[in-house]
């Protein structure tokens, strides 16, 4: 299996990188060979089943959707099927439309049927709870950032914020059979394994993978979600 | 008294000193902040005020702030007497305190926060400002690093000092070139990915040995300070001088505080000895004991600052307890753990505490490093020196302060 963290050089401001390094080493411990590629923004983006997209400021933002949109890989390897991880900025990339820079509407890549548009009052900054869908449970993050998102009414969300911002409307991302996006970071995977696994077991086309024996994500998720829904953000 | 101050700052003097001194009697704390805002807030126009007729050295960046301060203070000490915000209290209130606390001195190296550095350009008319460098800290405060150097670069346009500044990192440079009179040094860049989109019109910039360029122009200028295998070479003349400090982060720091300081009117040679005889910085660096294992202290604040720490500890195998805490004072936000190579720690017996062990423990899990899990910082490096090893203890910012027995 081939997973790419895409252009980790213009988006990787909350460590996003970290999520390509846990998908690799919790395949491994499965017996999935994996090989990793941080793809830099300044060469063609490789062909591979699963990318990982994460944060970024403003004007690298909208460095890597200009170049994203004039390499065409990611958007042909969704069409073939490939599973996509988005994080924050990468979600509103992979959306029609976000704020650039200077505020003016950015066309983003059209991946997934959501806008986004510059929030009116603070960042939202802090911890996150998501109820996802069944098969991934409740998600653990930290958010950070400005933008508010809304989607079409037939693109289901990643789930309902419990605690905290996600999307600014109750709902946090966007999700579909293969796509993941999302406003956590933390990164999002680290503390999550259960959509970590969820990922590979979805790129993989086979059923649900066995749980790691004393698994440092699951201890950690446990916390975290302890630590935010009793309160203390 | 300093000269020029009026009826309204001798009261806001007055009770801050009462306000410090009760906060030191109760263990609040250092006492620098409280009384400084109170103070503040009583005589808005004190700072500007107790500002005048002194020379003052301003130091900002991400990394290096406390160290590059505590060398600038000691080469100007050379001349005098000094006013230094020694204990950290890096915004107004603690630059009022450092200047109160000190009327007699005329000149002052004061540490500042790089969100405040524009405030404090604009109140203080220093005679240096030193910029370090600039890469993500606290994440969850300092959203955009871009918007602090342009920040800068908008404050520095009409400074009428010299900004002594870092050529090695694209961002500072963006930022100094505004300024009037710039003096550069070679400052290092501990870690590049902040940086490495020109931040002038980002396109990726080119590295080739020390030097970086980008195809609009903007490029490392030509150095006025630079470290040496056995000294530093300032304004084209060679001084000879051994740093107690270790590393050369600090070496880098060294030599950045001792431009500012010649260009504060200190010779050279001089300042360059004093910067040599300083052993330690507020601990950092300093050796502890813990029941009967030693272990030296060091402190990391963001991916620069540990990068630059594992660079330090990296020769040697002893024990490595590494504590991180997500206080406010630490930042909220624990991401930057995958900013930081931890696979460094490889071969190592490593023991992961602070209040966020967990977040460390799945950290170097993913890292692929064995570790136990300790949360208590003592009782951790207890364990790691039970062997009877010397243990390197690297923390973060309230996990060191608590280490030290200071409220951060």
């Amino acid at each position: 299996m081939r997973i790419v963290t895409v252009y980790p050089d213009l988006l990787g401001t909350y460590g996003d990188r970290g999520n390509g390094l846990v998908l690799r080493r919790r395949a491994a411990l499965r017996g999935i060979d994996v090989e990793l590629i941080e793809a830099r923004s300044d060469g063609a983006l490789p062909v591979a089943d699963v990318y990982c997209i994460g944060g970024g400021e403003d004007g690298p933002q909208q460095l890597a959707t200009e170049r994203l949109a004039a390499d065409g890989t990611l958007q042909r390897a969704v069409d073939g099927g490939a599973v996509v991880l988005a994080v924050c900025a990468g979600l509103q990339v992979l959306g029609r439309s976000f704020p650039g820079p200077d505020g003016s509407r950015v066309e983003g890549l059209g991946l997934c049927a959501i806008d986004t548009v510059g929030g009116a009052g603070a960042r939202a900054v802090g911890e996150v709870v998501v109820q996802g869908p069944s098969a991934i449970g409740a998600l653990t993050g930290f958010e950070n950032h400005a933008g508010r998102t809304t989607r079409d009414h037939a693109q289901p969300a990643l789930g309902e914020v419990s605690v905290g911002v996600g999307n600014g409307d109750g709902s946090d991302g966007a999700f579909a059979a293969r796509f993941v996006g999302t406003y956590l970071h933390g990164p999002v995977l680290a503390r999550n394994p259960r959509l970590a696994d969820w990922l590979l077991a979805t790129a993989l086309g086979t059923g649900p993978l066995g749980e790691l024996d004393d698994d440092p994500s699951q201890r950690l998720h446990d916390e975290r979600l302890g630590a935010a829904t009793a309160g203390r953000r | 008294m300093p000269r020029g101050l009026v009826l309204r700052d001798r009261a806001a003097l007055a009770s801050m000193r009462a306000i410090n001194a009760a906060s030191r009697r109760t263990g609040r704390g250092s006492g620098t902040v409280a009384g400084g805002r109170v103070a503040l807030r009583v005589s808005p126009n004190l700072l500007s005020r107790l500002s005048l007729h002194r020379a003052i050295g301003l130091v900002s960046g991400t990394n290096g702030k406390t160290t590059t301060t505590a060398c600038l203070a000691a080469a100007l000490a050379s001349c005098g007497e000094v006013a230094s915000n020694a204990t950290g209290s890096n915004m107004l209130p603690g630059h009022v305190a450092a200047l109160a606390a000190t009327p007699g001195a005329r000149r002052a190296a004061l540490e500042c926060d790089e969100i405040w550095l524009t405030h404090a350009i604009a109140i203080e008319s220093p005679s240096v400002v030193v910029l370090l460098n600039l890469s993500r800290d606290q994440l969850d405060r300092t959203a955009e690093v871009r918007r602090v150097a342009d920040a800068w670069r908008t404050s520095l346009t009409a400074y009428r000092g010299v900004c002594v500044a870092n050529a090695d990192d694209p961002l500072v440079v963006h930022a100094a070139l505004e300024a009037p009179r710039v003096a550069w040094f070679a400052g290092g860049l501990a870690w590049g990915d902040d940086a490495i989109a020109c931040p002038r019109c980002a396109r990726g910039l080119v590295f080739s040995d020390a030097a970086w360029s980008c195809a609009c122009g903007l490029a490392r200028p030509e150095l006025h300070a630079f470290p040496t295998d056995d000294g530093a070479v300032v304004d084209g003349e060679t001084i000879v001088f051994d740093m107690a400090l270790p590393g050369a982060f600090n070496k880098a720091n060294g030599v950045g505080a001792l431009l500012a300081a010649v260009r504060m009117g200190v010779d050279a040679s001089v300042g360059a000895r004093a910067i040599a005889a300083l052993d330690e910085v507020a601990g950092r660096f300093s050796s502890i004991t813990v029941g009967d294992v030693g272990a030296r202290l060091l402190l990391a604040k963001n991916p620069a600052g540990w990068s630059a720490l594992f660079d330090l500890v990296g020769a040697e195998t002893a024990p490595v307890v590494v504590a991180v805490n997500a206080r406010i004072a630490d930042g909220l936000d624990t991401s930057w753990l995958y900013d930081v190579a931890f696979e460094r720690l490889d071969g190592r017996r490593v023991i992961a505490s602070g209040d966020r062990w967990r977040d460390l423990s799945a950290r170097l899990f993913y890292a692929g490093i064995e570790h136990d899990c300790e949360p208590d910082v003592r009782a951790a490096i207890k364990r790691a020196g039970a062997n009877g090893d010397r243990v390197e203890a690297i923390c973060n910012y309230t996990a060191f302060a608590e280490l030290r027995g200071v409220r951060p």
